[in-house]
């Protein structure tokens, strides 16, 4: 942990708190998020862009009996503070009151997470990402292909300070390389690794894993769309719990009644147990959320059957239990968020999972996926970076990309073979930690020429 | 700021790199949001700070801070140039840049109305007007409408002597009725789904008559609930602006972006079927009908501006003329490597961004002729899409699925009954090739999107598209099992 950034942060928080209650407002609450993130990226074998970025952002929510002001700022001088206070108190003066107002949330048991922090991605230097960047690109070399990809680092720390007595500061790091790999006819492959520590990214290895799929799908073929029988790789499976956590995990969601979730509906396989978890060491931690409440670990799905949903203060109060600590940064129309989410492995090797598919597609990942029936959590989206057909469960060959439209429900339903090696990735917002599955049913609903 | 920009400038200079910029940019946001009646969000805010972007032996570097100090000016150039020397040891071809006359001047976005001084209680008085009226429609579950307006003010200066001041407002806002029985949820915005956007001040809001459109369109949300399913087939299609103009955005706007063709957003966005030889051979893209332009000087776009982010000036490129692909967006690095200039289309999202190749206003332009009123009476039999609901299209921007909020079924030249959750899907040449009809300057409306993604890190671009509305024949409608 890096205790002095966070109590700097925090100091911050109290400061503009202090100015909010100077403005006579009821209820007041600072959040301070502040950045060093850099980001190195390479494109045909080569770095091409490579940024760095300091910043911070002050969000100040105060509320005026009912009526609730945010106002946000860049600014950390006492003039800046002085001003954010009175810019969000003249919007809480002129509000309407939101009846159901439950108040800020008390403070709770924050217990930091230390397995959050590392000091070598903190300290990551330009020098070390290019060196990631070149053995990355050194695999590609050697196998004859072109490769993409970026190395993010970053290091975060957040602050939460209300007039309820919330005081919750941390600092925590997080990293991500990302690799596309294409061959001389136009094959690509895909691999990606997230981590607290940037030193356990193995950049050489994602760099072999992405060439050698290029090399693999070298002269792809089409195929019919229509239902197929599908293991979907981690990078692929991330995207079904990012769509499931969007659409349907929410409290607000489900009070706002357009999600899927219900207690004790049964929407997936006995396999399927997800949960959301911000103090798992395996994901990329988070132990508090933008509203400084400590993160419970949520069931949502056990052994297939709907048990719970992620809650911030406004949506708990509404349901009259507690908040479960997913709330996000203010004003927040979209509601609670599943930021960690994972699911339970299982105990087949990725050989097993294909060896299952009498006649099937073995797909890397999804790409530009998007909600056609939200409640029926209908989704369409493309495969990219390696899509094979499997027969007899091996390996034919290589297909040309496919279009599905899909219901993400039927797939958790469908779900027949779950990995038992998982991998940490960085999703829609959060993280998650993901197996490989194997699915009966998915519906391709077109085709395209790569 | 001079004081600012002449430092950061002056320092990287004398660390090492061959050619600089820095772009101070202070941003003010405000945004209103209103759930069913009540105001659940008002929120201000500001944020401000330097980008430093430097070329050092041919190679990238850039940082940047919200630090406004001659020593963070000075930490951030030195942070830049030891960023390019890191890109120098991956590097295999040294960077370029195309010869363009320093720029100098100044340019705001005309306003009738500033959005930042008319009163929070009267912005907020307007969008609970239309909010209640649509949320007082029996069978509306909820409703959501939003009101936001950005500013920027960004100084742009480089070491060839450039220095560009630009004032750019855009405002939006929108209403959205949600209708929802069971497992079935049908929803109806307006102007468009996300709301609709412009360059300009409250009176681009004002003309937008939410609180006049908000009850047909709850009332319309709540009959989708009970109509008929969008039937499956090959159809005659007639697309209102408010779903065309993502049509162009995916299929026309993201494909002639030339980073993409060169492939330096392959790891994310992707690259595109656009390529090069396309250009030499005189691809057919669309229709003899299809002429689209990316225009920077467009009144009322949001990707309007005085000069683009490395100084290049507003202009207008024709991207398809008479159907045939004939040129990208670019930029002064990519743009010689096919023998032309930069097209201005480089645009940062704010200060702790690099500017990438984005979209300017990407407008397919009206043809006279017919109205989309007569394009409708000129159809026998076909379905009349509007509103876009979803979109997703493949990484080189061929294969296409978008589905709309409602399909109004077209016989004999007459819009009929709604049929619920139509989609549409093809492949974007033969799709555009398709189009046998575009709408005239009655229909064509400036419409846009706040939220382009792209990039690594992630930026959000704001971009504009004209349309009209237009018909394309034998169009692949209703994909997936229902």
């Amino acid at each position: 942990m890096n205790d002095d950034r966070a109590g700097d942060a925090l100091a911050i928080a109290a400061a503009a708190l202090a100015h909010a209650l100077r403005e006579g407002v009821t209820e007041a609450e600072a959040l301070v998020m502040a950045e060093d993130s850099a980001l190195t990226r390479f494109a045909n074998s080569e770095i091409h862009q490579n940024v760095a970025e300091t910043n911070i952002t002050i969000n100040l929510r105060v509320v005026v009996g009912k009526r609730v002001g945010v106002a946000s700022t860049g600014r950390t001088d006492d003039e800046g503070l002085r001003r954010l206070a009175g810019n969000a108190a003249a919007i809480a003066r002129v509000v309407e009151e939101l009846d159901d107002w439950s108040g800020l949330p008390g403070p709770t048991e924050i217990v930091a997470v230390p397995a959050g922090f590392n000091r070598a991605t903190a300290d990551a230097s330009p020098e070390f990402r290019a060196e990631a960047a070149r053995a990355v690109i050194a695999a590609a070399d050697d196998a004859g292909v072109t490769s993409y990809g970026s190395f993010a680092t970053s290091l975060e720390s957040m602050a939460v300070a209300n007039s309820n007595g919330v005081q919750a500061g941390g600092t925590r790091t997080t990293s991500q390389l990302i690799t596309v790999s294409m061959g001389p006819d136009g094959g690509t492959g895909y691999a990606e690794a997230a981590a607290v520590d940037a030193s356990t990214i193995d950049a050489a290895a994602l760099g072999r894993e992405a060439a050698a799929k290029a090399r693999a799908t070298a002269n792809a073929v089409s195929v019919e769309p229509g239902d197929y029988s599908v293991v979907l790789e981690e990078y692929a499976v991330v995207d079904l719990l990012d769509m499931l956590g969007y659409l349907g995990f929410s409290a607000l969601a489900v009070q706002e009644g357009r999600s899927f979730a219900q207690d004790g509906k049964r929407i997936g396989s006995d396999l399927v147990t997800i949960a959301d978890d911000g103090r798992d060491p395996a994901g990329l931690p988070l132990w508090f959320d933008f509203e400084g409440v400590a993160k419970q670990r949520v069931r949502l799905v056990e052994r297939g059957v709907c048990r719970g949903i992620v809650y911030d203060a406004q949506t708990a109060a509404r349901d009259g239990v507690a908040s479960t600590g997913h709330g996000l940064p203010a004003p927040n129309p979209y509601g609670p968020f599943p930021l960690n989410m994972v699911m339970e492995s299982g105990a087949s090797s990725r050989e097993d999972l294909i060896a299952g598919l009498d006649r099937g597609l073995l797909v890397t990942r999804f790409w530009y996926t998007n909600p056609v029936h939200p409640k029926l959590a209908i989704v369409t989206g493309m495969t990219r970076d390696g899509t094979f057909l499997v027969e007899g469960g091996k390996i034919v060959g290589p297909v040309r990309n496919l279009r599905f439209t899909q219901s993400y429900l039927d797939a958790l339903a469908g779900t027949v073979a779950v990995g038992r090696e998982r991998k940490t990735l960085k999703g829609m917002l959060g993280a998650v930690v993901v197996p490989a599955v194997r699915i009966d049913g998915w519906t391709f609903t077109g085709t395209t020429e790569h | 700021m001079r004081n600012l920009t002449d430092r950061a400038l002056d320092t990287a200079t004398a660390r090492g790199a061959g050619y600089a910029d820095v772009r101070v940019v202070r941003r003010l946001d405000e945004s209103i949001a209103i759930k069913t009646g009540r105001v659940e969000g008002v929120a201000s805010g500001e944020s401000e700070g330097f980008g430093v972007r430097v070329l050092v032996d041919g190679a990238w570097g850039f940082a940047s801070s919200h630090v406004m100090t001659d020593a963070e000016a000075d930490r951030i150039a030195g942070e830049a140039v030891r960023i390019a020397r890191a890109s120098a040891t991956a590097l295999r071809h040294q960077t370029r840049l195309d010869d363009r006359p320093p720029a100098h001047g100044t340019y705001e976005t005309p306003l009738g109305e500033d959005p930042f001084t008319v009163p929070l209680e009267t912005k907020i008085a307007d969008l609970l007007a239309a909010d209640r009226a649509a949320a007082g429609i029996k069978g509306i579950a909820f409703t959501e409408s939003i009101y936001a307006a950005q500013r920027e003010w960004k100084t742009f200066a480089a070491t060839d002597g450039s220095l560009t001041e630009q004032v750019i407002t855009h405002v939006g806002a929108g209403i959205e009725a949600n209708a929802v029985d069971g497992d079935e949820h049908q929803r109806r915005s307006y102007p468009d789904s996300g709301g609709g956007w412009g360059a300009g001040g409250y009176e681009v809001i004002r003309g937008l008559r939410l609180a006049e459109r908000a009850e047909p369109l709850a009332e319309e949300a709540v009959a989708l609930l009970t109509a008929p399913q969008c039937p499956s087939g090959r159809f005659t299609i007639v697309l209102d602006p408010s779903q065309l103009y993502l049509q162009v955005h995916e299929s026309c706007g993201h494909p002639t972006e030339l980073d993409r063709v060169f492939g330096t957003e392959a790891s994310y966005a992707g690259t595109s079927f656009l390529t090069t030889d396309k250009l030499d051979d005189g691809f057919r893209y669309g229709s003899d009908l299809v002429d689209i332009v990316a225009d920077a000087t467009a009144p009322g776009g949001m990707g309007t501006f005085g000069w683009d982010d490395e100084g290049v000036a507003a202009q207008s490129v024709s991207l398809v003329r008479n159907g045939i692909f004939v040129g990208y967006l670019s930029s002064r690095e990519t743009a010689p490597r096919i023998g032309r200039q930069s097209g201005g289309a480089m645009r940062a999202d704010g200060w702790n961004r690099i500017p990438l190749i984005r979209m300017t206003n990407i407008n397919l332009l009206p043809k006279p002729g017919m109205s989309l009123d007569q394009i409708v009476a000129d159809t026998d039999d076909g379905l009349y899409l509007a509103s876009n609901r979803s979109w997703s299209i493949d990484d080189r921007r061929l294969n296409f699925q978008f589905a709309t909020e409602v399909a109004y079924e077209i016989k004999g030249g007459k819009k009929g009954r709604l049929l619920k959750n139509p989609t549409y899907t093809g492949i974007t040449y033969e799709f555009w090739r398709s189009c046998d009809a575009v709408g005239d300057e009655s229909s064509y409306v400036m419409l846009g999107t706040p939220n382009c993604g792209k990039g690594e890190p992630g930026q959000t671009g704001h971009v504009g598209h004209a349309v009209p509305g237009a018909r394309f024949r034998n169009v692949q409608v209703g994909v997936g099992k229902w």
